[in-house]
């Protein structure tokens, strides 16, 4: 992630370096109650072979701007604003037709729900090789073939009989390999999983983890990882944008982020979950309170309700101005009107020691 | 307390005084019939819950971990009487609960409540909180104090809501706040044990963190027995006095949390264990796991001799052929391997894990029963302990 994605302005339209690279994205949804402000200015940029984790409670923002970037979102009910750059290609003002086909080829998406993102009247075969074929012209035999040595390479035994079951047929890791084979069915070169562990159990999700190491190994594709399990990060990103209320709140490499963050939000998260590795705590230290409401974003800081650190600014910025996503150290930024050397000495006085 | 609690449906001697158990679970199964056929014969069944034995002592949380499928919610509902058992007994303060009848058991059910996972479907949709929470004194017929509305309201603020709220709908409450609202249902009679079903599953980290708070203060306050059945190990090691580790319908290892956590002796414990994250990028690259392969088998067809066996990594890396041929064949028991520690396993092994590396220093392994070389050196060294940055 490279410091510039901040400071440039909307005017300035030129194709970045970066392999993909959002700049300052918005998206918001107009509903009888309001606006819903559910991506609100967000901007990173990824390389190939890296993995970025984007991090948050349910209703931060992190599943909408997948969606955005990948032209999932119906454009007549969605206002989307910013930039997506895709190796030198813009995706927000593009038509759909363009983006349609570059969606599977150059960039694919796996779900949360491999139930209920597969199609249940279809053999995984058959929807594979529907995902192959859409993007190259070869005969359906060719396409069969393609679709069993996918199924063979994320792990299913058999592929060639069991190419032919249906969708229920399958086990629930079993069916997270087959929505991962159909995502990689044309090597493409960005990876977007939502979530794609949260309905497996440890076990499975440490294999499925493994099988997108591995196959990031191979085709030195780009990966973005959304997902709340923080354990899930540090095992598998380079990256990360912890979000709250629809913004970047604090992004980083992953060292950053667990070694020295830097946003209150950050902390808590890291303070309230229980630690496998870590000494047993009589009592776990939650975030007190609720997470925003999307169409009535709190005045000031995002996470003012419910930041405990207010008393080390002065007067009422917190909940009168929006703080700036600011570097920190390098690539480090974060969101906090708290001074940089004063945070610094709170995690490390307060917050690390109980961690 | 939890250290007396020893030897849960052991043939070991317990000695020592006992601390008084409150539910006692033995020989439990719970068979669903498969039936095909005009006729609608049984043609098989699937055997959910398997010969489960465990103790549960007033105040005092049991953790029941497992993948989906292991049986463990099955368990939770024979427990609270929402199904019938197969066979087996149910004793809750010295009856057996098993045998009684829908209006016998009426009574019993403001002693045993349980607390649902999803906070979605939980409740009502149609009804006020005040009605869904008011409902427990209703149909016990518990004459209150001040009148219902009181109570009620009291006990939502007991568990952290504004009292104020009686009659809003679930559909205004976020889910951690409609998992209050279970909470208060479930603690509205005073029960003595209260069956957790993933209470923590569905919630964001932080807000997981207040409720499991929440439900430890509650605990305190009236000496509650948890049953409190999740997949996350790192919740249950924070919550439970005693943890048993069930697979495909059998508690594969039961023992006191620490022990439980720092040696495992079980292969499935180690694999579950060695298979959460850890939220410490540098740790996480450094450590290796033992990653089970394959799913879960059917409980339909499970496999013969010891269940695990078709996983286990002991059994493929480790063994000797005449060793692998007792997996296969016999059934391995619940023995004791060390007091109030038991582990269904022909060959278990203590290994130092990565819990075990922070709290309580690399142990010792011991080569164990069976004199076979010891695959815990073989596939997973324990991680040192390092300085934190």
């Amino acid at each position: 992630m490279s410091t510039q994605a901040v400071e440039i302005t909307a005017d300035d339209r030129k194709a970045p370096d970066a392999f993909l690279s959002v700049r300052d994205l918005r998206i918001h949804f107009p509903t009888d109650d309001g606006l819903v402000k559910a991506v609100d200015g967000i901007s990173f940029d990824l390389e190939r072979g890296r993995t970025l984790g984007i991090v948050g409670e349910s209703g931060s923002g992190k599943s909408v701007t997948s969606l955005g970037i990948m032209g999932l979102h119906t454009r007549k009910r969605t206002q989307m604003t910013g930039e997506v750059w895709l190796e030198g290609q813009e995706l927000v003002g593009a038509r759909s037709e363009q983006v349609r086909r570059l969606r599977g080829e150059k960039m694919a998406m796996i779900f949360q729900d491999p139930l209920s993102s597969m199609h249940p009247f279809y053999k995984v075969g058959a929807q594979i090789i529907e995902a192959y074929r859409v993007h190259n012209n070869v005969s359906s035999a060719v396409a069969r073939k393609r679709a069993i040595e996918m199924l063979d390479l994320v792990g299913i035994p058999q592929a060639a009989k069991r190419v032919d079951d249906y969708p229920h047929q399958f086990s629930g890791g079993m069916r997270q390999r087959a929505m991962i084979a159909m995502a990689l069915v044309c090597n493409p070169a960005l990876l977007i999983a939502d979530e794609p562990t949260t309905a497996l159990d440890v076990t499975v999700q440490a294999q499925i983890i493994e099988l997108m190491k591995e196959l990031q190994r191979e085709f030195n594709s780009a990966i973005i990882l959304i997902t709340h399990d923080l354990g899930v990060v540090a095992e598998a990103c380079d990256d990360v944008v912890v979000m709250y209320g629809g913004q970047a709140v604090e992004k980083g490499a992953v060292q950053d982020i667990f070694y020295r963050a830097h946003m209150p939000y950050t902390w808590g998260l890291l303070s309230s979950m229980p630690r496998m590795d870590r000494q047993r705590q009589d009592r776990l230290q939650p975030i007190a309170g609720q997470p925003p409401s999307l169409i009535n974003v709190p005045k000031g800081c995002v996470f003012n309700p419910r930041c405990r650190f207010q008393d080390h600014v002065e007067g009422d910025r917190c909940i009168t101005e929006r703080p700036e996503l600011l570097p920190v150290v390098g690539d480090h930024h974060a969101r906090c009107h708290i001074d940089p050397q004063v945070r610094e000495r709170i995690w490390n006085d307060e917050i690390a020691p109980k961690l | 307390m939890i250290e007396l609690e020893k030897a849960a449906g052991a043939p070991g001697p317990a000695d020592g005084p006992r601390p008084e158990v409150m539910l006692s679970v033995r020989g439990l199964t719970k068979h669903f019939p498969i039936r095909k056929g005009v006729l609608q014969r049984q043609v098989g069944a699937v055997r959910a819950v398997d010969g489960v034995d465990f103790d549960v002592a007033a105040g005092e949380t049991l953790g029941l971990v497992g993948e989906s499928g292991c049986g463990k919610s099955t368990t939770g509902r024979v427990i609270t009487k929402l199904l019938e058992p197969t066979s087996g007994s149910v004793i809750f303060e010295g009856r057996n609960i098993e045998e009684f009848s829908r209006g016998q058991m009426r009574p019993l059910r403001r002693d045993i409540q349980i607390i649902f996972q999803d906070p979605y479907s939980s409740l009502n949709p149609r009804h006020t909180i005040g009605t869904i929470v008011g409902a427990t004194f209703r149909i016990q017929g518990t004459k209150t104090e001040h009148g219902t509305k009181r109570e009620v309201q009291q006990l939502l603020e007991r568990v952290g809501l504004n009292p104020e709220h009686y009659n809003r709908y679930p559909h205004e409450f976020s889910g951690g706040q409609r998992q209050r609202i279970g909470i208060a249902r479930a603690i509205a009679l005073r029960p003595k044990l209260i069956v957790c079903d993933e209470p923590v599953s569905a919630l964001d980290v932080s807000i997981q963190a207040q409720v499991v708070n929440l439900l430890e203060d509650l605990q305190a306050e009236y000496n509650l027995g948890y049953v409190f059945i999740a997949h996350d190990l790192s919740v249950v090691r924070h919550i439970a006095d005693r943890v048993a580790v069930m697979y495909l319908g059998k508690i594969m290892e039961i023992a006191d949390r620490d022990e439980l956590y720092s040696v495992p002796q079980h292969p499935y414990t180690h694999a579950l264990m060695s298979a959460v994250p850890v939220p410490d990028p540098d740790k996480e690259k450094r450590r290796q796991r033992t990653l089970l392969t394959g799913d879960l088998p059917s409980p339909i067809n499970p496999p013969s001799g010891c269940v695990f066996h078709t996983r286990c990594p002991l059994y493929r890396t480790a063994l000797d052929e005449s060793q692998q041929e007792r997996c296969r064949t016999v059934v391995p028991f619940l023995g004791e391997v060390s007091p109030g520690h038991l582990a269904h396993c022909h060959f278990p092994q203590p290994r130092a894990d990565i819990a075990a590396a922070t709290d309580q220093g690399t142990g010792d392994a011991v080569v164990g029963a069976g004199g076979s070389a010891d695959p815990a050196a073989a596939t997973a060294p324990g991680v040192p302990e390092e300085q934190q940055p």
